[in-house]
This record gives C-alpha cells, sequence and structure tokens, in this order.
C-alpha cells in the first residue's frame, strides 16, 4: 500500500511540471504584449519595462522559466495588478469559501446520487427508476445559473427563507450547494444504476441469494460494494466538474471565492492572478486523482494487495 | 391435466406430514417461461423429477436443453433471472418432515430454506464469489445467517469447513481474497458455503466443466464423499457422460426442455431408448477407443461410410520449433524490480510435419496455449529458433514477417469473442484474402463462397452477422477465416473447447476432412484427452512450461512414462459407469506455480527417447516430477 502511495505520487511529478510549462506558456503565447496590457495604455517606455521585469517576461524563455518556477516553489506568486496585494493573500482569502461549497455540493450529490442510483438500480423498470432518471435527466439539463436563479426567485424572493447570494451560516450554504451540485447527482444517479444493474448480473450475487442471504444485505453489501469501484473513479472526475461549476454558481450568489475572483481578474487581465489559479486549478485535479487512486484501491482488495 | 388434479390430491397447499415413501425432491409437470421482447418464451416443458435422500441424479442436456433453468426453479433463484414459473409444482419435504411446493412459497420462506435446506455449486468458480470479501466472511456469513451464531463461532465454522474441502492452512486462508485463490482452490469454497448448513439437497450446476481435468477429479471425489457423509439428495447437471458415468445413480437426459428419457445410470449407458441420447453417447468421445488404432479416426456418422483413417503425413516438417523459451517478468515495488519470473514456455522443441496434427495438452497455466501464441508472436520469445518450411522466422523482418502472417493461422478457443460483431461474416472472412493480396475483386467473393462451402456452411451466410450464428457456426467461420489465406500450419487453441458434445464432433471431423484435402498441418491445443485421441498423430505433453512426454499418439496414451502423463490420462472421466473409480488414488496438491525467483532456473535437459520417434524428460521438472 505504501508503495503504490509513493509510486503514485512520484507519478504525479511530469504531470505538474507539464501543467507548469503550461502555465507558464499561457502568458507568454497570448497576443499581445501582457507588459503594456498590464502596465496601461498611458505607461511610458519605462514603465512598461518595469512591469515587464516585475511579471518575469525579461530574458531568454529558459531562464524566465527557471526564475519563474523557482519563485513558484517558494510560493512567491507576484503581485495582483489589480489591487497590488500579493497573489497568494488574495487566493488564500477565497479558497476556504470555494472548498467547503464544493465540499457541501458534492456530500449531498453523493448522497442524492447513490440513494437514487441505487433505488433505481433496485426497482429499473418500474415508476421508482423512471421517476429517478427523470430527476437525474433534468439534473443534467438544467444549466446551473438558470437553476440558480430559480432557486433564488424561489426560496429567497418569494419566500423569503433563504439568503439571495452572500458568504455566512449554514443557510448561505443551502441554495449555491444544490445548483453547483445537481449535475453531479444526475451523472452519479445514472452511473450508480449503471454500475448496481451490471453488479446485479453477476454470478457472486446469485451466490449470495443462493446461500439464503436477506434481500437488503444482496444489496447493500453484496451488489453495492462493488458497483462503488467504479462509482469513485466517477466521483473524482466529478470533483473536477464542481471546480469549473463553482465559477458560474460563485457568481450567481456571489460567492467570495475563488471562481469569483477568476472571473474578475480575466475581465481585469490580472495575469498573476490567471497564471495562480489556473496552477491551483491544476494542483487540486492532481490531488483529487491521487485521493481517488487510493480510495479506489482501498473499495478494491485486488488493487490494494498487489 | 389429469395427472395434475391427482398430484393436488397428494399435495394439499399447505403442510403435509412426512410419509415414508416421500421422495426428498418431487418436481411434477414444471413449466418455466422467460419474458422476452419477442413475448414469452417458455423454456421447460412440463418436467418430472424425483430426487431422495442421499441419491444422485445426473440431468444431463446440452446447451439450451433447460437443465439450468430447472436448477434455478428448484431453487426459486429464477425470480432475479427474469423467468417465472407458470406451471407444476415442486414439491420438499424440508428437515422437520414438512412438505412444501416451492413454486408457490414466499420469496422469504425460499430464503429460509436456501442454505440450510438447498444449496447450489455453480459453474463457474472464477466469478461466483465476491471479489471484495475475504473468503473467510463469505464461508461465515452463510453459518450466522441460518445458524443463528455469532462472528466468532462463524468463522470458526467456515474454518472446520475449509478443512473438510480439503484446503491446505485453512486458518490462513480465510483471510484471502477469491482473486488470490486458483479455480479449483475457488470452488471448493463455493462447496465449503453451500454446504456449511449441511443442506439436504445439493445442486451442482455443471460443477467442474471450468476445471482442469486433475482438479476435477478431486472435486468430483470431494463432493461424492461429502454427499455420503451428510446423507444429501444431489442433482448433477452436467453436458459430459465421461462425469455422468462417474457420479450418477441415476440419469435424466433432458433436450429443449423437456425430458427424453430417464433411468438408472447402467440402463442409460449400456441400452439408452431414445435416439437423442443415443446419439449423445455416440458423440462422446471415448478415450481408450482408438487404443489399437495408429492413426486418429474422425467420429463415426450416425448413418454414414464408417470412417477412414487419417493417413495425411508427409515425411517433409513444415514447422522446426528448438528450445523456444518465453518467459514474463513480475516486477513490484517502486522501482519495479524484477521479483520473479514466470516460465511459460521454457526450452520447448518440436517438429510439425505437412499435414500433420501434434497436438499439445496440459492444464492451464502449463504454457501450452503461450507456445502457440510465441510462434506466431501475439506474445514474444525470449529464446530458440522457429523455422517455418525451412525459413527462419526467428527473428520477424520485412520480407519473412509477411510469410510467417499467410502461412500459419490461429483458431481461438472463444468463437464468440473471436468475430467482430460489427462485420458481416463475408467481410471477416475476406479479410485475410485482402491483407495478403490474394486476390481483387469478384474473385474475392467468389473465394468467400468456397471456403463457406468447403467449412460446411450456406453461402447466404456471407451476410450474416456473427450473433445470428450458433455456437458451431461461428466456429466453422473462424476455421474458414483461418483457411482463407492457404495456411500450411492451423494452430487451435482449444478450439473445440466451448462446442456441445455433438457439435464438437462435427467440427472436429471438418477439420480431419480439411486436413485430408488440404493437407494442411495442426497444432491442435486442448486439455481434452479423449479429443486428442480422434484428431492427433503425435501428443505432446506440456508440465509447468516443459515437454515432459511427445511421440506418437498410441505410445503416448497407450503407453505413458512421464509420471505426469499417467496422472493426466488416470484423471479423465470415463463414460463407462461399470469402470467407476472411487477407488482410484487421487492426490489432493496443486500444480507449482511456474512463477520462480529471478536467480531460481528451472532444470532444463534434452528428452530420453524409449521408444520409435517416443521421448520423456528423464530430469526433475517443477515440484513434482
Amino acid at each position: 500500500m505504501l508503495v503504490f502511495l509513493i509510486r503514485r505520487l512520484v507519478g504525479t511529478v511530469p504531470v505538474l511540471v507539464a501543467v507548469s510549462i503550461f502555465v507558464f506558456g499561457f502568458v507568454r503565447l497570448l497576443p499581445g504584449d501582457p507588459a503594456r496590457l498590464v502596465a496601461g495604455p498611458d505607461a511610458t517606455a519605462q514603465d512598461v519595462a518595469a512591469v515587464r521585469i516585475e511579471l518575469g517576461l525579461d530574458g531568454p524563455l529558459l531562464q524566465q522559466y527557471v526564475r519563474y518556477m523557482g519563485q513558484t516553489l517558494r510560493g512567491e506568486l507576484g503581485r495582483s495588478a489589480k489591487t497590488r496585494q500579493p497573489v497568494a493573500h488574495e487566493i488564500g482569502a477565497r479558497f476556504m469559501p470555494t472548498l467547503w461549497l464544493t465540499v457541501a455540493a458534492m456530500a449531498w450529490a453523493l448522497a442524492f446520487g447513490l440513494l437514487v442510483g441505487v433505488i433505481s438500480g433496485v426497482r429499473r423498470g418500474r415508476w421508482q427508476d423512471h421517476a429517478g432518471m427523470v430527476m437525474a435527466i433534468s439534473g443534467i439539463s438544467f444549466p446551473s445559473f438558470w437553476l440558480g436563479l430559480l432557486l433564488i426567485d424561489l426560496f429567497s424572493v418569494r419566500l423569503g427563507w433563504l439568503p439571495t447570494g452572500g458568504y455566512g451560516d449554514w443557510t448561505h450554504f443551502v441554495l449555491p450547494s444544490i445548483t453547483l451540485g445537481a449535475g453531479v447527482a444526475a451523472v452519479l444517479a445514472r452511473f450508480t444504476r449503471s454500475a448496481f444493474v451490471e453488479v446485479s448480473a453477476e454470478d457472486y450475487v446469485r451466490t449470495a441469494r443462493a446461500k439464503g442471504v436477506p434481500e437488503r444485505m444482496v444489496v447493500w453489501k453484496h451488489t453495492l460494494r462493488n458497483a462503488l469501484i467504479p462509482v469513485v473513479t466517477m466521483t473524482g472526475l466529478q470533483f473536477g466538474f464542481l471546480l469549473g461549476g463553482s465559477i458560474v454558481v460563485e457568481t450567481v450568489f456571489s460567492w467570495p471565492g475563488l471562481g469569483r475572483l477568476l472571473i474578475d481578474s480575466v475581465s481585469f487581465r490580472d495575469y498573476p492572478v490567471i497564471q495562480a489559479e489556473i496552477l491551483l486549478f491544476s494542483l487540486e485535479f492532481v490531488l483529487i486523482n491521487l485521493i481517488v487512486d487510493v480510495l479506489y484501491a482501498f473499495v478494491n482488495p485486488e488493487i490494494r494487495l498487489k | 391435466m389429469r395427472t395434475l388434479r391427482i398430484v393436488h390430491l397428494l399435495y394439499p397447499t399447505s403442510a403435509a406430514p412426512l410419509s415414508q415413501t416421500q421422495a426428498l425432491l418431487d418436481v411434477q409437470g414444471l413449466r418455466v417461461t422467460f419474458d422476452t421482447d419477442r413475448g414469452p418464451a417458455t423454456v421447460v416443458h412440463g418436467l418430472d423429477l424425483r430426487v431422495s435422500a442421499g441419491e444422485t441424479v445426473a440431468v444431463v442436456g446440452e446447451s439450451g436443453s433447460g437443465k439450468s433453468v430447472t436448477a434455478l426453479a428448484i431453487t426459486r433463484l429464477i425470480d432475479y433471472a427474469g423467468g417465472r414459473i407458470t406451471g407444476g409444482r415442486i414439491g420438499f419435504t424440508d428437515r422437520a418432515g414438512v412438505l412444501h411446493d416451492l413454486a408457490t412459497e414466499t420469496p422469504e420462506a425460499m430464503r429460509r430454506m436456501r442454505g440450510p435446506e438447498i444449496a447450489m455449486v455453480f459453474q463457474e468458480p472464477m466469478t461466483s464469489l465476491n471479489p471484495v470479501l475475504r473468503i473467510g466472511d463469505q464461508i461465515a456469513e452463510a453459518v450466522m445467517l441460518h445458524q443463528g451464531v455469532g462472528q466468532a463461532e462463524g468463522r470458526a465454522e467456515a474454518k472446520r469447513m475449509l478443512d473438510r474441502v480439503r484446503i491446505p492452512e485453512s486458518a490462513s486462508q480465510l483471510d484471502r481474497y477469491p482473486f488470490q485463490l486458483s479455480g479449483g482452490m475457488r470452488q471448493r469454497v463455493m462447496i465449503a458455503i453451500a454446504l456449511s448448513c449441511r443442506p439436504r439437497l445439493l445442486i451442482a450446476d455443471e460443477p467442474t466443466t471450468a476445471l482442469d481435468v486433475t482438479v476435477q477429479a478431486q472435486v468430483l471425489r470431494l463432493i461424492a464423499s461429502l454427499q455420503r457423509e451428510l446423507e444429501m439428495g444431489l442433482i448433477f447437471i452436467t453436458h459430459d457422460m465421461g462425469v455422468v458415468a462417474e457420479v450418477a445413480d441415476r440419469v435424466v437426459v433432458m433436450r429443449n426442455g423437456e425430458k427424453v428419457e430417464e433411468g438408472d445410470v447402467q440402463r442409460i449407458f449400456d441400452a439408452p431408448e431414445h435416439p437423442y441420447t443415443r446419439a449423445l453417447l455416440a458423440a462422446v468421445p471415448l478415450l481408450g477407443s482408438l487404443a489399437d488404432q495408429k492413426l486418429p479416426v474422425p467420429f463415426p456418422v450416425p448413418d454414414g461410410p464408417p470412417p477412414r483413417p487419417q493417413d495425411t503425413v508427409t515425411d517433409q516438417p513444415v514447422l522446426e520449433v528448438r528450445d523456444l523459451v518465453t518467459r514474463f517478468d513480475v516486477r513490484r515495488g517502486l522501482f519495479g524490480r524484477l521479483v520473479g519470473r514466470i516460465h511459460a514456455v521454457e526450452g520447448v522443441s518440436f517438429d510439425l510435419r505437412h499435414g500433420e496434427t501434434l497436438a499439445v495438452v496440459g492444464e492451464s497455466g502449463c504454457g501450452k496455449s503461450t507456445t502457440g501464441r510465441s510462434i506466431i508472436r501475439l506474445e514474444q520469445p525470449v529464446g530458440g529458433t522457429i523455422r517455418l518450411a525451412g525459413l527462419d522466422v526467428t527473428r520477424l523482418n520485412r520480407s519473412n514477417e509477411p510469410l510467417l502472417r499467410r502461412a500459419v493461422q490461429f483458431v481461438f478457443q472463444d468463437p464468440f469473442a473471436s468475430l467482430d460483431p460489427r462485420l458481416t461474416i463475408g467481410f471477416s472472412i475476406a479479410e485475410p484474402i485482402h491483407t495478403h493480396r490474394l486476390l481483387q475483386g469478384p474473385a474475392v467473393e467468389q473465394r468467400v463462397r468456397e471456403l463457406l462451402q468447403q467449412v460446411d456452411l450456406p453461402v447466404e451466410h456471407i451476410w450474416r452477422y456473427p450473433h445470428e450464428l450458433s455456437g458451431g457456426q461461428r466456429q466453422r467461420v473462424c476455421i474458414a477465416r483461418a483457411l482463407a489465406s492457404e495456411p500450411q500450419v492451423i494452430i487451435a487453441d482449444e478450439a473445440v473447447a466451448a462446442l456441445d458434445v455433438s457439435i464438437r464432433a462435427q467440427v472436429v471431423n471438418l477439420l480431419m476432412d480439411l486436413q485430408a484435402r488440404l493437407g494442411v498441418a495442426f497444432l491442435f491445443i486442448s486439455h481434452d484427452m479423449a479429443v486428442v485421441e480422434r484428431v492427433a498423430h503425435r501428443v505432446a505433453v506440456m508440465y509447468l512450461g516443459q515437454i515432459v512426454e511427445i511421440g506418437p499418439r498410441q505410445a503416448v496414451m497407450g503407453d505413458p512414462r512421464h509420471a505426469y502423463t499417467k496422472r493426466l490420462l488416470a484423471a479423465v472421466p470415463v463414460p463407462d459407469p461399470r469402470r467407476r473409480a472411487y477407488a482410484r488414488d487421487l492426490d489432493d496438491s496443486e500444480v507449482p506455480s511456474p512463477l520462480r525467483a529471478p536467480s531460481d532456473m528451472p532444470t532444463v535437459a534434452p528428452l530420453v527417447q524409449v521408444g520409435p520417434d517416443h521421448y520423456v524428460a528423464r530430469h526433475h521438472v517443477g515440484g513434482l516430477y
């Protein structure tokens, strides 16, 4: 297990290097001179040169990359062109709200998706299955900005039960996390259902029934435990989807998170922040995949013991 | 209808007291129906079946006969497989002497009976155990459910069951997962689960079909001894008449969902009444039936001319294999350190002559398939030489690779998996003709028609898709595809193993007929000694990657010299109930693993001649010999 973990960790290094090259190249490959853009239309040639040095855009490419990597590894991500605050500080303040939103969305999406998936799988072909799958299709088809606006209209404006947006106590979490998780819940429900149906046809499920295992345990112990193996992988992929979705949802609910920061910095062409955010998103992806692999080994003894 | 009414009087719907004459199981007029897209399809039509305590009833039939469905109906597992019981009664007398009609029992009552009253063992040990649960827990689960004991007692009982099914070091096996066990061991675990609650009726559905012949013998003997110990009724479902002769007291022959014949095992083998039973028995290859024949002989065809011996061998070798070695590295740890090698093929040498069939026999993992795959480079050998019609093809290059690919063709075991489901039969057969640029334009279609005729398929099949064909027909298509490039050698890897007995006989005859007409040589890889006796001019026995005995078929099978050859032949079930071999001494040992440490090289030595063209290993091969 330890060897597996170490090997998996080592395997992320090339991915991280590739990501860093991409992020590094991103600013340099854009049309136009980023230094001039950042410095503004009225800047003198001297100002532009100063900004160029600040952005690390002077000197040969290789030298630039080495410098960039050195700074990144030390956590020096530069200063925001907009607020002049250190980028690390900007991102740090927004990180937790986004993380909590994502976790909340994933938590209910998993609970809902697994439950609906299993019920649909057990009752396949009957009304529970059809109802579950209609919900799932709807969840996938609703654009999240629209779902968000509908929920705000109903629960905040008409009923006045929940705040329309902003970050605060648990009431602030309800609508954004539902909006963000709806698509994922739907995907997980469908995926769990198909995995469950597939496993139901396995010989060992028949074996369980042949030894007189009660139907409840056939479902939760013998079938679901095996059906979870592909679901774990899918959940990891969906986490990435949530990160992307948070950009829209945070805008709709004025959530002070990374997604909105990204939108703001893109409209302001705040290159240091954009660069750092892309790097962070990529890191999160790599980390999630790592966790998924470990979880995968945990649910599948064949991986764990080899 | 009349019989049904009488039955109704005999068995009132509520429980009835036990009478002395009552059978353990008394199935009357059973009908089972599946709901399909095209409407209901009845697959068992009015079956009667009786089993008494301590009795073994073999239910025999080919695929589609309804024998497995009958088993699922008795346990009512059919409810979960999309079928329903649409007629008849399943009388079953439980431990307390209460009579039930299983056809109308509630699901919960059936659940309580599955395990302590009726248990099942299935065909596929590789997929019948839950992959994420430890085997100890899987056995203990049944014990805890039905005997109401706790975890510790359940586990102790699981260990006792593992001892009972003779799994060595049972205490340490409890915590292992199914993937860590061999097929034979898994089937023992399945038997342990089935017997853990001391059922009164055991239904074994092809329990040994997926196992090697020596393992099959062990498992059959195990089931028989446990049956006597527990005085169980046993329904043994199989397609293999050899196994029937080995285990059954009474035999029920089924076809298309109906019972065609029933009788005492001796009577069925001595004087089969129904034409289907006779045909079934005629198609069973009987090991030893060609003992006094030097050459292979095709299966006799009912009402046909007597088959002619296969005198097709020339002196000219077409394939010469010398010291072939194929190993697979096993790497582990952080830096992929080499921790062992699987010595799949170790120093294998043989010649294959034009028009000859050389059978390569042995059990799973002995390297027989890898040998075939190495010759056509589906695996990369690490040593040795391969010559094809005198040309060295050990190292493939631009000039000799097309020659090898054209002259050597392969027919695989599974005709379902080896045809592309999205291509027509005609397209699949034409592909080698296009690849090797043998013909152009309309001549291709002409040739495909010719090939279909050669394998006795109607030419209209050219536009069909694989799913429209039966297994036997698909295997004929695979043979036609192999013939398309006009090969000199066909490697047939268990090519008839997946087919029903009667179809198997036909396909074997087809192969022999093609050999007689085209002079093609076969490398016939098989685990089935009785089929090998029919087709092979010479036999090579493989064990742990090495050929331990090779020679003329008559010599190797009639006068085996190597201990492993003897063991292999002794384990083959004989389709003659009089020669039942309860007393046959079989060891419960497993074949040692071909996985060895990197520094631990197996001993390889030249074989020693013991007769004309008959060679045997005299050096120590593996753990046993």
